[in-house]
């Protein structure tokens, strides 16, 4: 990672300063007192045996080479420069500036030491200063003082790598193949992890792994399901197997906090933020991004959180995360929105395409199609209406602008992609003439025909304020909730009419629901229309291609839902947010509860993902049509497991009355024989008739209705 | 016919039913909570809550046929547990005594010497503070209920741990009817939580399970308040109810 300085230089150097690198004294070097000195603690023996993790104490001193040689009187001045360049960057410590000097002739050698008070610091400080032109003759050869040590141990003869007899990997793909079809899930809570089968049809999860303290933080599983990451002080792992989690892999990531998978799973991008010296500054931010399977560092980014906060989501807090997003497909591309420009990575070489970034003046925003290279983005209006806003669509990696709108009076945009990059939608707020309050429309981008033709979409009222927007998944139709009052409306629309294929139409208007959130099924057709948050947790199964509601339900105080990824199954959860009642309920995809499930301080749930089908369209049709003849099989195996239950169930039964009859005349006995110790303990009265009841049955005859037929 | 309460007024009464006359005052360092009279009813055992330097305690006392026989003093006093005792009852032929409170632990007494028997298990046991106990009308078997959102039966005389009623309520009070397999849970919120929730997030229901298969058979509802105290009416087809509730 970063720089790397050629044996070849470093032995130029020695020569011209006639050091001889083997006689180099390392141990004479004075340490500043409180170091830790790479004594590694109890909780780090995970990542021991990485060189890169052991702290040497010297982590935050750097050498800078290729300084002037100069006599003593110049030595302050020199000093100064070299000062001045360096505490720009970090603060050095007192007496962290040395310049050795040559004894017999009384000049400096050409070199210094600086020390900072972390190695951060002193990273920065190396980076932004080699290369550094102090004049034409001195240009500045920097290096972190620990990569001499590194670079020494490079042998002089290249011998070839050892050949490892291959071990063939673990299917990793293995539980897609479970034969019952079922799904897994994995949920926190308290400090346990667990991986679960949602067994539906035995009404219950079953455990496929658990572990307490996996991870340290939070879990996450790769976008195509086969790992699952965790993470922890030093960085984030990834775990998987055919039967089992096993650590596959970890990456070095010191004091991480988010991470993030690229779609096609190759590669997991680490985030990490840290305090400045300075605490006016703006915290450090360091981004790395790992070939997943070989754990090496593809590329990192160093910088102040500044440089990533830029757009309109960054917040006060810092970052919004990703801060690089995927598009592209096969992993191909990533992308930043900077200040005035969106960067595109392309992961052959992981630089810039073009090794420059997309100038746009302005930009606020920007979104990558879910399937092809193009990115849409928006500028907000400028000069107070001289320049409107726009949004544009634009193709990676020629640049070249698809299409692009002109939009006025706008307040603010929100874009929105289907899941196939069929359509997008962009919602737009517009000022009123008053300028006093906003109105929303929709610009709807119809992506896959010619032109790519823009149709507007207001609402019926449109001054209604848009709390929640959905595509269907794969599909053509989206669900909007709209609305001011207390209980808003929900409309559907369709990208097609029945008489005219290139127009949206309103297929239905839902009129006061408790509903603030929209989860359509992953297959389309189906939608929960939840009540989170102030709602308290009403869900509402709908059909949409029939436009009717399938059930309602509550799950009370639920903070997440989300189908399963087959579109079978809906899970609800109540986090720790809600004090009481943490745990989870399985749904079947039309609003039937199937069981729930109560856990103590519940972290999170999370549905195992699921690759794309390797089912061709026209398989998956063949499918749909003869879906009797493929369901009989499974309905004859539901029938056998739901006897099978019943019959179980009437054996537990069986057994748990067998023992409390058991206990009952035990007791009964025992009772006998002490009767005539408690008849003296009353004083010889044998009152235990007042304890006990007895049973009688009366039949008791109601006249329910009298009624006289008379003959004629 | 005898009565006997407990008060937080550090004191324990004995009454006459038929009069309503107050017939003796039993004096205590700290407020009484939880009273029993053993078969026979000659002598009562009254638990006592720590106050301020005192820890808690469980007194026997002798009850004379004849009030003016009546003595304070305590036959057997035990101490022990942490935290409040909340329920102490007599084990059958008043050969022990069954404790549980705070602690979440059911204890088991010899009356004769004062020594600690039985203790309930950790691992199985109630985790959090036991907040009712109800026993048997043979005096068999005893249930507890407990804040850790549970009710458990236990063998009186072996303390054997028989059953476990799980609910998704911290249980307030429990009690079994003495005709058929039910045992009653009720529970809900401390009072002290109750206003500043929606009624419901309280939940407040009392749910019947079966003795026998730890299943819950059905609940009732419409209550305003955490249930406190419930009794089966003795011919065992209806039962009380107390419960705490605020009119605004």
């Amino acid at each position: 990672m970063g720089d790397v300085l050629i044996m070849n230089e470093i032995d130029a150097t020695a020569n011209r300063l006639g050091i001889d690198l083997l006689q180099v004294d390392l141990d004479s070097i004075q340490l500043p007192p409180g170091e830790d000195l790479g004594i590694i603690s109890d909780d780090e023996d995970v990542y021991e045996d990485d060189d890169q993790e052991v702290e040497s104490g010297f982590g935050n001193i750097i050498v800078v080479d290729n300084l002037p040689v100069v006599p003593k009187e110049k030595f302050e001045k020199l000093e100064g420069v070299i000062r001045k360049i360096y505490s720009q960057i970090g603060v050095i410590k007192e007496d962290g500036l040395w310049m050795p000097v040559d004894p017999e002739t009384q000049k400096s050698l050409g070199y210094c030491f600086i020390e900072y008070n972390t190695p951060q610091e002193a990273e920065l400080a190396k980076e932004k200063t080699n290369g550094y032109k102090l004049d034409r003759a001195h240009i500045f050869a920097v290096n972190m003082f620990d990569d001499f040590d590194k670079f020494m141990k490079v042998p002089d003869e290249w011998a070839p790598p050892e050949h490892k007899p291959y071990t063939p990997g673990e299917n990793l793909q293995k539980w897609l193949t479970d034969e019952k079809a079922r799904d897994q899930f994995v949920i926190r809570s308290g400090t346990d992890t667990e991986v679960l089968w949602n067994d539906a049809r035995h009404l219950k999860p079953e455990p496929v792994y658990k572990r307490s303290y996996w991870t340290e933080s939070f879990v996450q599983w790769s976008p195509l399901g086969t790992y699952l990451a965790t993470v922890h002080r030093q960085g984030a792992a990834v775990w998987g197997g055919a039967n089992t989690f096993n650590r596959l892999m970890r990456y070095a990531h010191p004091q991480v906090k988010l991470i993030d998978f690229s779609p096609g799973e190759k590669y997991l991008v680490t985030y990490s933020s840290h305090e400045p010296s300075n605490p006016r500054d703006a915290n450090r931010v360091v981004i790395n991004i790992f070939d997943v399977r070989t754990g090496k560092v593809m590329r990192d980014f160093k910088g102040s959180a500044d440089e990533f906060a830029v757009g309109g989501t960054g917040g006060v807090a810092g970052v919004s995360w990703p801060v690089f997003r995927w598009g592209g497909g096969k992993d191909k591309y990533f992308a930043k929105l900077g200040k005035n420009m969106i960067s595109v990575y392309e992961t052959e070489s992981f630089t810039l395409i073009d090794k420059k970034s997309l100038k746009v003046e302005n930009v606020m925003d920007f979104s990558w199609s879910p399937t092809d290279p193009i990115i849409s983005l928006f500028v907000p209006e400028l000069g107070g209406g001289n320049q409107p806003a726009r949004v544009s669509l634009v193709q990676i990696p020629s640049k070249e602008e698809l299409r692009q709108k002109n939009l006025f009076s706008v307040s603010d945009c929100k874009m929105y992609w289907q899941s196939s990059g069929d359509y997008l939608a962009v919602k737009v707020d517009r000022y009123t003439k008053t300028k006093k309050s906003t109105y929303t429309g929709f610009e709807l981008f119809r992506i896959k025909e010619r032109d790519i033709p823009i149709e507007v979409l207001e609402l019926d009222n449109k001054n209604d304020k848009i709390i929640a927007f959905a595509w269907e998944p794969k599909g053509h139709r989206f669900a909007v909730i709209h609305g001011d009052s207390p209980r808003p409306d929900i409309s559907f629309y369709s990208m097609r009419t029945a008489q005219h294929a290139g127009r949206v139409s309103k297929l239905t208007t839902l009129k006061g629901k408790q509903a603030n959130a929209l989860f359509w099924s992953p297959s389309g057709r189906f939608i929960v229309l939840a009540g989170l948050k102030g709602f308290n947790g009403q869900l509402e199964f709908y059909n949409v291609d029939e436009l009717e509601t399938m059930a309602t339900a509550e799950h009370f105080m639920a903070t997440d839902v989300e189908w399963d990824p087959t579109g079978r199954y809906v899970a609800t959860a109540v986090t720790s947010v809600h004090e009481m009642e943490n745990g989870f309920n399985i749904w079947s995809f039309n609003g039937k509860l199937l069981y729930r499930t109560l856990k103590d301080h519940f972290f999170q749930f999370l549905w195992r993902p699921r690759p794309p089908s390797f089912l061709t369209p026209e398989k998956e049709e063949e499918i749909a049509k003869n879906l009797k003849k493929y369901s009989k099989k499974y309905e004859a195996e539901d029938q056998d497991v739901s006897m099978q239950l019943s019959e179980q169930e009437r054996e537990k039964r069986r057994s748990l009355k067998n023992e409390w009859e058991k206990k009952i005349s035990e007791w009964k006995r025992l009772h006998e024989e002490e009767k005539m110790e408690r008849q003296m303990l009353r004083d010889g009265e044998a009152s235990d008739e007042e304890e006990e009841y007895e049973a009688k049955e009366v039949e008791v005859e109601e006249v329910l209705d009298v009624t006289e037929e008379v003959e004629e | 016919m005898t009565l006997i309460t407990g008060s937080a007024d550090q004191t324990a009464k004995l009454w006459n039913v038929e009069t309503g006359a107050q017939l003796f005052t039993f004096n205590f360092d700290s407020p009484a909570r939880s009273v029993d009279f053993a078969v026979g009813d000659k002598l009562a055992v009254i638990t006592t809550d720590p106050f301020m330097e005192l820890n808690s305690a469980i007194h026997v006392k002798r009850i004379a046929g004849d009030p003016a026989d009546q003595s304070g003093e305590s036959v057997l006093i035990l101490k022990g547990p942490q935290g409040r005792i909340n329920r102490a009852v007599w084990g059958p032929l008043n050969r022990t005594i069954i404790s549980a409170g705070e602690d979440a632990i059911v204890r088991i007494w010899d009356t004769e010497t004062g020594k600690l028997l039985k203790e309930s298990d950790k691992e199985t046991g109630h985790k959090k503070t036991i907040t009712s106990l109800a026993k048997a009308a043979d005096g068999s078997h005893f249930l507890t209920g407990s804040l850790d959102k549970s009710a458990k039966l236990w063998d009186a005389r072996t303390l054997e741990l028989i059953k476990t009623y799980v609910t998704e309520r911290p249980v307030n009070a429990v009690t079994m009817s003495p005709l058929l397999d039910h045992v009653v849970l009720g529970g809900g919120q401390d009072a002290s939580a109750v206003t500043t929730t929606d009624h419901r997030a309280g939940k407040f229901e009392a749910k019947f399970f079966d003795k026998i298969l730890q299943e819950e058979i059905g609940g009732v509802k419409g209550h305003f308040g955490p249930i406190n105290a419930l009794a089966f009416n003795p011919d065992g087809k209806s039962s009380i109810r107390s419960y705490l509730f605020f009119v605004i």
